[in-house]
């Protein structure tokens, strides 16, 4: 057990870059969950994971194959929409089995391979924190703008058609802003922890809220909370984040359940 | 003459095939138009033609510029476990909370899941019919309602509405004959 690698300035980066994403991410999962879409998020995850090992192995930036797989991944998603849960299952298993033949085939592949899959905070540097911070930025008022559309489209879908109008454009834009924060967290923080963090605060969220509003702020605060948490434990026990990150996660949904259970 | 919101013309609608028509009627504003018909006739599917929800085969449905429709349809989503208050609701239509009953108007404040099905459902009725818009079209809106939510439907309905118009399709003939001021019979080809 080692306490000062907490306070080790090397982890800052890493800290700030995850912590910025563990506030959004349960954002993204909140109307990802509304849609009955949080498939999609583990999609995205496993479409950057496998381009940002193509990019490694063209040797190329991973952070920008990451990016490009998930928003292809979203564009097509967004196009094919009556595809639904099957299109997810295919892009997973497209970008599992092409990723996994990476990491067999290419030596400098397997490193980072097991980075991306069991989450490695080291690799993430200020080039991720630079482009979470801008996502970040960009992301909180469009999300703002989307939340009437995407709420309209779960709970009156004839709305806009009704009065002429399409919510398609929205709905295409929110995909492509899903599978922008999905794949930047897959790089930064790799693909258990960043698919963890996208569901499981948005299931309690549902749970805790008295209103949508709320459910925001609930969603973000726990995905922030047990960030801080799986940061510590896994640099104070040296073990890998990813797994760290959503079994806290998974035993804090457990303890949840059992409290409303019994109330 | 004043300009009718919507002419329907000849109007033949459906899925893959033509099931409805083919109709003939208009609406104008302070008109409620009641479309009556046994189960299976085409009004679920002629009111949805109105606003382009179904495949219109043959005729024309001519609308008012600039027409603003709200449609309330028949069934609603599984909303077990969504947050979403009452109020959060009827933000979404931009329906105004002024003129709901007591018994509602009181618990807003709740989330959906909260409410009695009776109460939900009156809510989301209301989402249709206090949004702006100039046409309301409302599809079996008495379903699932308790008594108290019937009672200030028909309330509603029989107030002056002179800037709106309605087109009320219903299987229930008391509340038609209590608030439309015009009848379509859908069953017989009108």
């Amino acid at each position: 057990m080692n306490t000062d690698l907490l306070f080790d300035p090397l982890f800052r980066v890493p800290f700030l870059t995850g912590l910025l994403l563990a506030g959004l991410l349960p954002l993204i999962g909140m109307y990802l969950r509304l849609r009955n879409e949080w498939l999609a998020a583990l999609a995205f995850a496993q479409m950057a994971s496998a381009g940002a090992l193509l990019a490694m192995v063209l040797d190329g930036p991973m952070i920008l194959g990451g990016l490009l797989a998930a928003v292809a991944a979203a564009l097509v998603k967004g196009l094919v929409a009556r595809a639904g849960a099957s299109a997810y299952a295919l892009m997973m298993l497209l970008a599992w089995g092409g990723g996994i033949l990476l990491v067999a085939n290419h030596p400098l592949a397997e490193q980072a391979g097991h980075a991306l899959f069991d989450g490695q905070l080291y690799f993430t540097g200020e080039g991720h924190l630079l482009a979470v911070a801008l996502t970040v930025v960009l992301a909180l008022p469009l999300l703002l703008r989307l939340s009437r559309p995407l709420l309209l489209a779960r709970f009156f879908p004839e709305f806009y058609r009704a009065r002429g109008l399409s919510v398609r454009p929205q709905l295409l834009l929110f995909d492509l802003l899903a599978g922008l924060v999905v794949a930047l967290a897959t790089v930064s923080l790799g693909v258990m922890a960043a698919f963890a963090l996208v569901f499981v605060p948005p299931l309690m969220a549902y749970r805790l809220a008295a209103g949508w509003r709320a459910g925001l702020v609930w969603s973000a605060l726990i995905g922030m909370g047990s960030f801080v948490l799986a940061f510590g434990l896994s640099l104070v026990f040296d073990q890998p984040f990813g797994p760290v990150c959503a079994m806290l996660l998974v035993m804090l949904n457990v303890m949840l359940a059992v409290k409303s259970v019994r109330e | 003459m004043v300009e009718p919101l919507l002419q329907v013309e000849s109007l033949c609608a459906g899925y893959t095939a033509a099931v409805a028509g083919p109709f003939s009627f208009s609406v104008g504003r302070g008109e409620i138009l009641g479309l009556a018909g046994p189960n299976g006739a085409g009004k679920s599917t002629l009111l949805k033609a109105l606003w382009g929800g179904v495949r219109v085969f043959s005729g024309a449905v001519r609308k008012a510029p600039g027409l603003q429709i709200s449609h309330q349809a028949q069934g609603f989503d599984d909303l077990r476990g969504v947050p979403l208050t009452g109020r959060e609701l009827l933000a979404l239509t931009g329906a105004s909370e002024a003129g709901l009953p007591p018994w509602l108007a009181g618990r807003l404040e709740a989330r959906l899941d909260r409410l009695s099905g009776g109460q939900l459902q009156f809510l989301r009725l209301w989402a249709c019919l206090a949004a702006p818009a100039d046409l309301i079209l409302l599809d079996e809106p008495t379903n699932n309602l308790d008594k108290a939510g019937v009672a200030h439907l028909v309330d509603w309905l029989g107030k002056a509405h002179g800037e709106q118009g309605i087109v009320l399709v219903s299987h229930d003939h008391g509340l038609i004959d209590a608030v439309c001021t015009r009848v379509v019979s859908v069953g017989e080809g009108t």
